[in-house]
C-alpha cells in the first residue's frame, strides 16, 4: 500500500482495508472449502470401502450356517446288499483288481440310499412314507451319495444306526432363511406346498437346525446337490497354482531384479528390458490369458483347465510386479555396504550374495507376497485357459482339471438358484478376502519387524 | 517313463554332491602341496558341479521332452497296415492300451495280437532309450569329473568361471520378461492374421455391427465382426470410471499429502490402498448385487430408467477400483515437488489452497497426467467388472444407463465356449486382444516416459 502522491490517493484507507478484508474472507472461505473437498474425497473413498465390505459380510456371513438335519439313520442290511470289500490278492494284475473293485462299487451303487433316508425321515415325520417325492426334496440330493461314501469307507456300519448331520436341500435353506418371498404363489415356489409345510414343522421340532456347516470348506463344487457345493476343489486348484507361482516367480524374479539392479551395464538394451518390464506390469491380465491359451495349450499341448497352465500364466503375470518390488528393496540397501565389501576385496557376485541379498530379504519377501496376492485374486486369464469348466472333484495333481477360488465365485454367481448362491458366493468372497488379508498382514508385519532405516 | 523321475533326481543330486566333493578335495590337495590357490576351495567344488552335473541334467531334460512323441511315432509306424489308427483320438486310445500292456498294469478285456506285439516293442524301445540316455549322462558326468581332476591347477580361475555362470543365469532370468512380450506379440499376431483371412481388417476395425454367429458347419454366413460398438462401450465405461476416479483420487492425494496430520495420513493412506488389493471379481459381484440394484432404485426416484447392468454400474465400480492407483501415484508425485516452491508461494501471501492449485499442481502436472493415463489403461483392460455388470449388449450408444459390451467382455465370450479354435468366432478373440494390447501399450509407454522424465527433473 503506497501512500504518496499516486492517483489512488482518493480511495480512503478504510475502504481499501474493507476490500482487502472482504477478499481475505473470500479466500479463507475458499481455503476451508478446498480443504473440506479433500476431506470429503478421503471420506468417500473410505465409505465406499466400508460399504463394499459391509454388503459382502451381511450377505456372506449367514451363508456359513446352513439348514441341517440332525437325525438317526439306520443302515438297513436289506437295503444295502453288498459282499465284503475286495482287497488286492497276491499275483493279481492291477487291472483285474480294479475290475473287481468296480464290480463291488457297482453293487453298492444299486443300493437304494434314498430309501434309507426316507426311512430315517419317516421316524420323525410319519406322513413322509406316503409322499416320498415331497419328503426326499427336503434333503440335499448329495447326502445319498455321502451315505454311500460312508459305507465305502467303512462297510462295517451296515446294519447299525448312526446319528448323522445331513444338509437340507438348498431350497429348504432358502425357504427357512426367508431368502425367497414366502407370499409367492405355489407355481413360483421351488418346493411343493407340502414340503414347505414339513420344513417349517421340522424346523420348529428342532430336527432341522441352522448349524455352522463345513460343507463349504470340505466339499468340491456340485451342480446336482447345491446345498453341499463347496470350495475344496477350487482351494486345491488355487493352492497348486500359488505353489507354482512361488517356485517359479520367486527365483526368476529375484534373479532378474538382481541382474538389472546390480550387474546390468547402462546400455540401450537394458533400457529396453526396463521399459518392457514396466509395460508388462501394466498390460491387462486378460492378455496373459490369451498368451497362455495359444502358447501353453495350443503349442506345448499342456492339459486345458489344469493348474499347471494356470500357474504358468499367473507366474508370467506376476513376474513384473515381483521384479519391480524386489528392485525397490535392493535399491534401499545403501551403496556404502557394497563399497565397503568391494573395498575389502569381495567380488561383485560376493557383494550381492553375501551382503545385499541378505539385507534386502524382508523387502524381497514382501515383493513375493504382493505377487502371490495379486495372482490369488486373478480371474479373467484363468477363464481363457478353460478353468471355467465345472469340476466336481478335488484335483490331486497340478495336471488335473481344476478351478480357482475367484473363478468359483464367478461360476456360483451365474448359478440359476440366485437366492442360495448370492449368499454362498459372498461367503466364498469372505474366504478369499480372509486369505488376502492374511497374506497382506504378513507382508506388513515383515516390513515392520525387519525394516531397517539406514 | 518307467525310469522313475524321483530316482533320476536323487541320482543327479548324488552326482552333484560327489562332483562338489571331488573339486573340493582336489583343490585342497593342490593347496596342501604348498601352492597358493587362485580361488577358495568351494569354488572348485562348484566348478566341478557345473562341469559334471549340468551337462547330465541337460541331456535328461532334452530326453524327457523328445521321448514321448518319439516312442509314439516309432510304435505306431511298427503297426500292421490294417491296425494303423485313422485319427488322433484313436491313436491316443491305442497308445494308452499299448502302454498299459507294456507296463504290466494289464487291460480290461482281451488284448489283440498286434497290441501285444506293439507292447513288447514299446518295452524294448523304452529300455533301449533309457540305457542310451543313462550311458550318455554317465559319459558326460565322467568326462566332467575327469576334466576337473586332471586339469585343475592352482592357476584355475574357479571363482571367475563360477561367477560367469551365475551371471549368465541372471541374464537368462531377465530375458524371461522379453520372451513374454515377444511371445505375447507373436501369438496374438499369428492368430489375428488367421482371423483376417476370414474377415477383412477394414470390416473389423470400422464395422459398426458386432454379432458373431455361432459357426454352423459349412455356413457361409459367419456374422458381423465390427469393432466400433465394443470400442465405444469400452470408452464409455472408461469415461465414467475416470469421472469417478480422477476427482476422488486426486483430492484424496492432495488432502493426504498437503493437509492431513501425520497420524491421519499413516492410517488413511494404507486403508485407501486396500482398494487396490481387492480382487476384481469381488468388485464385479459387488457391482452386480449391490450397486446395480441401488442405481436402478435411485433412477426410479428421479424418474430415470437405469438398467441394473449398465455402463453406469460398471463405470462407477471400476472408478472405485481405480481411485487408489491415481491417489497413490499422485501422492508420490506431489510429495516430490520441492518445498522451496511451496515456501515461495506462501511467502508471497498465497493461501495453502492457492499454493496447491497454482504452484504445486502445475509443477506436478506431468506426473499426474501419467497417473491418469495408467488409470485409463487399467480401465480399458479391466475384465471381470464389465463381464458381470456391463450387461453384454454390443450396441453403439452413448447412453450410460443402457447395457453395453466391451472389448474384454467379447474376448471372454468368444473364447470360453466349446468353439473350435480355428473358427473366425474364436479367432476374433485374438484380434480383439491384439487391439487391446496395442492400445494399452501406447498408453503405458507414454505414461511411463512422462512419469520417468518428471522424476528425473526433481531428483
Amino acid at each position: 500500500m503506497s501512500d504518496t502522491g499516486t492517483p489512488h490517493r482518493q480511495i480512503p484507507f478504510s475502504l481499501v482495508a474493507q476490500r482487502v478484508e472482504a477478499s481475505l474472507r473470500r479466500r479463507r472461505r475458499k481455503e476451508v472449502g478446498f480443504r473440506m473437498l479433500g476431506m470429503a474425497a478421503v471420506l468417500t473413498a473410505l465409505t465406499l470401502l466400508a460399504v463394499l465390505f459391509g454388503s459382502i459380510l451381511v450377505k456372506g456371513l449367514p451363508a456359513f450356517w446352513q439348514a441341517t438335519f440332525v437325525i438317526d439313520v439306520h443302515f438297513d442290511r436289506e437295503l444295502i446288499p453288498i459282499g465284503p470289500k475286495p482287497v488286492l490278492e497276491a499275483g493279481e494284475s492291477p487291472a483285474a483288481f480294479q475290475q473287481r473293485m468296480v464290480r463291488w462299487q457297482t453293487d453298492l451303487g444299486f443300493a437304494d440310499f434314498n430309501q434309507v433316508l426316507l426311512d430315517a425321515l419317516a421316524k420323525v415325520l410319519p406322513e413322509a412314507a406316503e409322499h416320498p417325492e415331497d419328503a426326499i426334496a427336503l434333503i440335499a440330493s448329495g447326502e445319498a451319495f455321502a451315505l454311500r461314501d460312508r459305507v465305502t469307507a467303512d462297510p462295517g456300519i451296515v446294519g447299525t444306526t448312526q446319528r448323522l448331520r445331513l444338509l437340507a436341500d438348498a431350497n429348504v435353506d432358502v425357504w427357512l432363511k426367508g431368502n425367497i418371498d414366502r407370499s409367492l404363489p405355489d407355481e413360483a415356489q421351488q418346493l411343493s406346498a407340502r414340503t414347505r409345510a414339513w420344513a417349517d414343522q421340522l424346523y420348529a421340532a428342532d430336527v432341522i437346525q441352522n448349524r455352522f456347516s463345513t460343507a463349504i470348506f470340505l466339499n468340491p463344487d456340485s451342480r446336482s446337490s447345491l446345498a453341499s457345493a463347496g470350495l475344496a476343489g477350487a482351494f486345491m486348484g488355487s493352492l497348486f497354482m500359488m505353489i507354482i507361482v512361488i517356485v517359479l516367480a520367486m527365483p526368476i524374479g529375484v534373479a532378474a531384479a538382481v541382474y538389472l539392479e546390480e550387474f546390468a551395464p547402462k546400455r540401450w538394451w537394458t533400457d529396453v528390458i526396463e521399459v518392457n518390464i514396466n509395460n508388462l506390469a501394466a498390460v491387462p491380465s486378460i492378455i496373459f490369458g490369451l498368451f497362455g491359451a495359444v502358447v501353453f495349450i495350443m503349442w506345448f499341448d499342456l492339459p486345458r483347465s489344469s493348474a499347471v497352465v494356470g500357474g504358468l500364466v499367473l507366474t508370467l503375470m506376476t513376474l513384473p510386479t515381483v521384479i519391480i518390488a524386489t528392485r525397490a528393496a535392493l535399491k534401499a540397501v545403501p551403496p556404502s555396504i557394497r563399497e565397503a565389501a568391494l573395498g575389502v576385496g569381495a567380488s561383485k557376485v560376493q557383494v550381492v550374495f553375501h551382503h545385499v541379498l541378505p539385507l534386502a530379504r524382508p523387502g524381497i519377501f514382501t515383493a513375493m507376497i504382493i505377487g502371490v496376492a495379486q495372482a490369488l485374486g486373478e480371474t479373467g486369464p484363468l477363464l481363457l485357459i478353460g478353468m471355467n469348466a465345472f469340476v466336481a472333484s478335488v484335483p490331486t495333481s497340478p495336471f488335473d482339471q481344476s478351478t480357482a477360488l475367484p473363478v468359483q465365485i464367478f461360476l456360483w454367481q451365474a448359478n440359476e438358484l440366485r437366492n442360495f448362491f448370492e449368499g454362498r458366493g459372498s461367503a466364498a468372497i469372505i474366504v478369499l478376502l480372509a486369505m488376502m488379508i492374511t497374506l497382506n498382514s504378513v507382508a506388513i508385519w515383515l516390513r515392520r519387524r525387519y525394516e531397517t532405516r539406514w | 517313463m518307467a525310469m522313475d523321475n524321483m530316482t533320476v533326481v536323487v541320482g543327479l543330486l548324488l552326482l552333484a554332491a560327489m562332483a562338489y566333493q571331488l573339486g573340493l578335495v582336489r583343490s585342497r590337495r593342490i593347496a596342501g602341496g604348498g601352492e597358493v590357490l587362485h580361488s577358495r576351495p568351494p569354488y572348485y567344488g562348484w566348478l566341478a558341479v557345473l562341469r559334471a552335473a549340468v551337462p547330465a541334467v541337460a541331456i535328461y531334460i532334452g530326453w524327457s521332452i523328445v521321448d514321448g512323441p518319439l516312442l509314439k511315432s516309432l510304435v505306431l509306424s511298427s503297426l500292421p497296415a490294417d491296425a494303423v489308427p485313422v485319427d488322433e483320438l484313436q491313436a491316443t486310445v491305442l497308445m494308452q492300451r499299448i502302454s498299459n500292456l507294456a507296463s504290466g498294469f494289464g487291460l480290461i478285456g482281451e488284448a489283440q495280437a498286434f497290441e501285444l506285439q506293439a507292447a513288447a516293442y514299446l518295452r524294448q524301445l523304452t529300455l533301449t532309450g533309457q540305457l542310451v540316455v543313462l550311458a550318455a549322462m554317465a559319459t558326460a558326468a565322467a568326462f566332467g569329473l575327469f576334466w576337473t581332476w586332471r586339469r585343475t591347477t592352482a592357476h584355475t580361475r574357479a571363482r571367475n568361471q563360477v561367477e560367469r555362470a551365475i551371471e549368465v543365469g541372471l541374464i537368462a532370468c531377465s530375458a524371461v520378461a522379453i520372451f513374454t512380450t515377444v511371445g505375447i506379440v507373436l501369438s496374438m499376431l499369428g492368430e489375428s492374421l488367421r482371423f483376417f483371412q476370414f474377415v477383412s481388417p477394414v470390416d473389423f476395425f470400422f464395422g459398426t455391427d458386432w454379432s458373431p454367429r455361432f459357426a454352423a458347419v459349412g455356413a457361409a454366413d459367419q456374422g458381423a465382426f465390427g469393432l466400433l460398438p465394443l470400442l465405444a462401450g469400452t470408452l464409455l465405461i472408461m469415461g465414467i470410471a475416470m469421472l469417478v476416479a480422477v476427482p476422488l483420487g486426486l483430492m484424496t492425494a492432495i488432502y493426504l499429502a498437503e493437509y492431513a496430520p501425520h497420524r491421519v495420513r499413516s492410517v488413511a493412506k494404507p486403508v485407501v490402498e486396500v482398494l487396490a488389493g481387492i480382487p476384481t471379481i469381488v468388485y464385479a459381484v459387488f457391482a452386480l448385487v449391490t450397486v446395480g440394484p441401488f442405481l436402478t432404485e435411485l433412477g426410479e426416484f428421479f424418474g430415470l430408467t437405469i438398467r441394473t447392468t449398465s455402463a453406469l454400474t460398471a463405470g462407477v465400480v471400476m472408478g472405485m477400483m481405480i481411485i487408489p492407483y491415481i491417489s497413490s501415484l499422485s501422492d508420490d508425485i506431489i510429495t516430490q515437488v520441492p518445498k522451496a516452491m511451496r515456501d515461495g508461494s506462501l511467502a508471497l501471501g498465497a493461501t495453502k489452497s492457492e499454493t496447491i492449485v497454482k504452484v504445486v499442481l502445475p509443477a506436478a502436472l506431468p506426473g499426474i497426467v501419467g497417473a491418469i493415463l495408467l488409470g485409463i489403461s487399467k480401465a480399458i483392460g479391466e475384465t471381470m467388472i464389465v463381464v458381470l455388470a456391463a450387461g453384454n449388449a454390443p450396441v453403439l450408444t452413448a447412453n450410460p444407463f443402457e447395457s453395453v459390451s466391451t472389448i474384454t467382455v467379447s474376448i471372454i465370450n468368444q473364447l470360453t465356449g466349446d468353439q473350435d479354435f480355428a473358427s473366425p468366432q474364436s479367432l476374433v478373440g485374438f484380434a480383439l486382444g491384439l487391439t487391446l494390447f496395442v492400445l494399452t501399450l501406447i498408453l503405458n509407454v507414454i505414461a511411463l516416459v512422462i512419469v520417468r522424465r518428471y522424476r528425473e527433473q526433481y531428483e
